[in-house]
């Protein structure tokens, strides 16, 4: 198994630390992991982006033209990565500020209302978590169990009182994800 | 007992060197390898081991602290990224010429000048070739996962006072900024004073009654014995060539091609092998460890085995001098590269090996 991911939206949105929880977790269940973020000054007032590979083998270049899921959380990142999702891929994307919608016809979409969900609930901060549960939905590399420890080991110990409302949020984010176009 | 971890290359070396039993780390910051003196003082290395970690006012103090702290037999780093290690350069060039041991890390990006701080390999002439003034050497680690980020910490030092050289660990903002998963060695105590005294009779560590006066210098204007001095560095630096090659060899056995390529550009050939073989080519990939020495030889013989080489770096083409000078002209050698930060995709330089070995 290898899942080549890319995750891109605003600096803020918890793009950089939903990578880095993903593959914690990945870490926790004994998989092969890289976490490449972009830095410097794409990410101010930009689009925040990292690629995150999972794999059961040592993983090969840590920087990738096309990748297995792409998850998009604004109209900048729909632009840059909706054509790098490999044919019969998965690309997920929060609808909110989105201006374009996702145009492929072969690979399959799927939208997550997250941050109108994060509102509802008043669980702004867990935004990424929402999203996170939607792809581990549609993708489930990784344990739940292993989530948890991905978590702790992710988060400083004065926020390990938040664990459970992360994973509340991962909960939410299953029930949220909704199928808008679905390959054969 | 090994640790595992989700790292940063910058923090785990900056880790891997506490563990190592560094005294002190001398740095200035500069993206993108600010993260190691982050990690650095966020550990509080004065409370963990007795470390100092000291921001130093520019980076030619950095070095110059590094050169005091070397003299005096201690584990001394410092890290920077091109700009920074420019300036540096006097720095290393004393420290070669006093021949004392130290580790330097350098997180490269685009140059020249300010350049860029996106990944770059473009100082691999300063790294291999001099920088400094003087006929000298670094012994030249080039890690191509945070694992090596990690495990060069210390390697250099060992080697550092194997030799009482120079140690620079020669990375890229990719491999410095990227996480991956790390096992980190058990803390290693650092050296007490009378352990420093036996290790290093050379450093300066006080004079006693029973020994001449230890004197620390890259100076001396008889020239006759600077000679000497050059030719024993040279004695010494044949010895490393010798002794210290490491290379890794990826699907060479029944390769048609191969790429010679170090750092992140090996780890984007990987991938660049993987899709080639998609296409029915047979590429293997041989990565140079240590970028000074050079393994020479293991590149000669490839020459037997593949009908060219694609060298593939993160600039306009410097270590394919190495490649063409170790394959003297016996299989057709050609190079790709992209500048200014940009980093290769493994579709482009599986093109580049299509036009320029296959197909040229």
């Amino acid at each position: 198994m290898t899942e080549e991911i890319i995750i891109a939206g605003f600096g803020g949105q918890g793009v950089l630390s939903m990578g880095k929880i993903l593959a914690y977790s990945g870490v926790m269940q004994n998989k092969e992991v890289s976490w490449m973020p972009s830095y410097g000054p794409e990410m101010r007032g930009g689009t925040a982006n990292v690629t995150v590979i999972i794999s059961d083998e040592r993983i090969s270049s840590p920087i990738l033209n096309a990748y297995d899921t792409a998850i998009i959380l604004n109209q900048q990142s729909m632009d840059k990565f909706e054509n790098t999702v490999k044919p019969g891929g998965l690309l997920i994307y929060d609808p909110n500020g989105i201006t374009r919608h996702p145009e492929r016809k072969d690979i399959n979409i799927y939208s997550i209302e997250a941050a109108e969900m994060a509102g509802k609930l008043g669980l702004l901060k867990v935004f990424n978590m929402i999203v996170l549960g939607g792809f581990l939905k549609l993708k489930p590399i990784i344990g739940m169990e292993y989530i948890h420890k991905g978590l702790e080991k992710s988060l400083p110990a004065r926020h390990h009182g938040m664990i459970p409302e992360n994973e509340k949020a991962i909960e939410t984010g299953k029930g949220l994800i909704n199928a808008i176009q679905l390959l054969n | 007992m090994k640790e595992l971890k989700l790292m940063k290359g910058n923090e785990a070396f900056a880790e891997a060197a506490i563990r190592a039993g560094a005294d002190g780390y001398f740095g200035y910051p500069i993206t993108p390898q600010s993260e190691v003196m982050e990690y650095l003082m966020a550990e509080k290395t004065h409370e963990r081991t007795g470390m100092i970690t000291l921001q130093a006012e520019s980076e030619v103090a950095a070095i110059n602290m590094v050169y005091g702290g070397a003299s005096c037999g201690k584990k001394v780093l410092t890290s920077s990224s091109s700009p920074g290690i420019s300036l540096k350069q006097e720095g290393i060039s004393y420290i070669a010429g006093s021949e004392l041991p130290c580790v330097i890390l350098n997180v490269v990006r685009g140059g020249p000048g300010l350049g860029t701080i996106q990944p770059s390999q473009s100082d691999y002439f300063q790294a291999t070739k001099g920088g400094g003034h003087g006929d000298y050497r670094m012994i030249v680690l080039a890690p191509s996962s945070v694992q090596e980020m990690a495990d060069f910490a210390g390697l250099g030092f060992e080697l550092a006072f194997k030799y009482r050289n120079p140690v620079m660990v020669l990375s890229d903002g990719a491999i410095g900024q990227m996480m991956e998963k790390v096992e980190l060695d058990a803390q290693k105590p650092r050296l007490t004073e009378e352990e420093i005294i036996k290790n290093t009779p050379w450093a300066t560590t006080g004079k006693t009654k029973d020994r001449e006066r230890n004197i620390i210098t890259s100076l001396d204007l008889e020239s006759s014995k600077m000679e000497r001095h050059n030719i024993l560095l040279q004695e010494k630096y044949a010895k490393i060539e010798e002794a210290e090659v490491r290379y890794e060899k990826i699907g060479c056995e029944d390769a048609d091609y191969a790429f010679i390529a170090f750092g992140t550009s090996a780890r984007i050939c990987q991938k660049a092998i993987e899709l080639a073989a998609e296409q029915g080519i047979k590429v293997g990939l041989m990565r140079p460890i240590t970028l000074f020495p050079f393994p020479k030889k293991a590149v000669a013989q490839m020459t037997e085995k593949v009908k060219g080489i694609l060298v593939v770096e993160m600039n306009a083409g410097q270590m394919i001098e190495d490649v063409q000078l170790a394959t003297q002209g016996r299989v057709k050698v050609e190079h790709f590269g992209r500048m200014g930060g940009i980093i290769p995709s493994p579709i482009e330089v599986v093109e580049a090996l299509k036009q320029k070995i296959i197909g040229g």
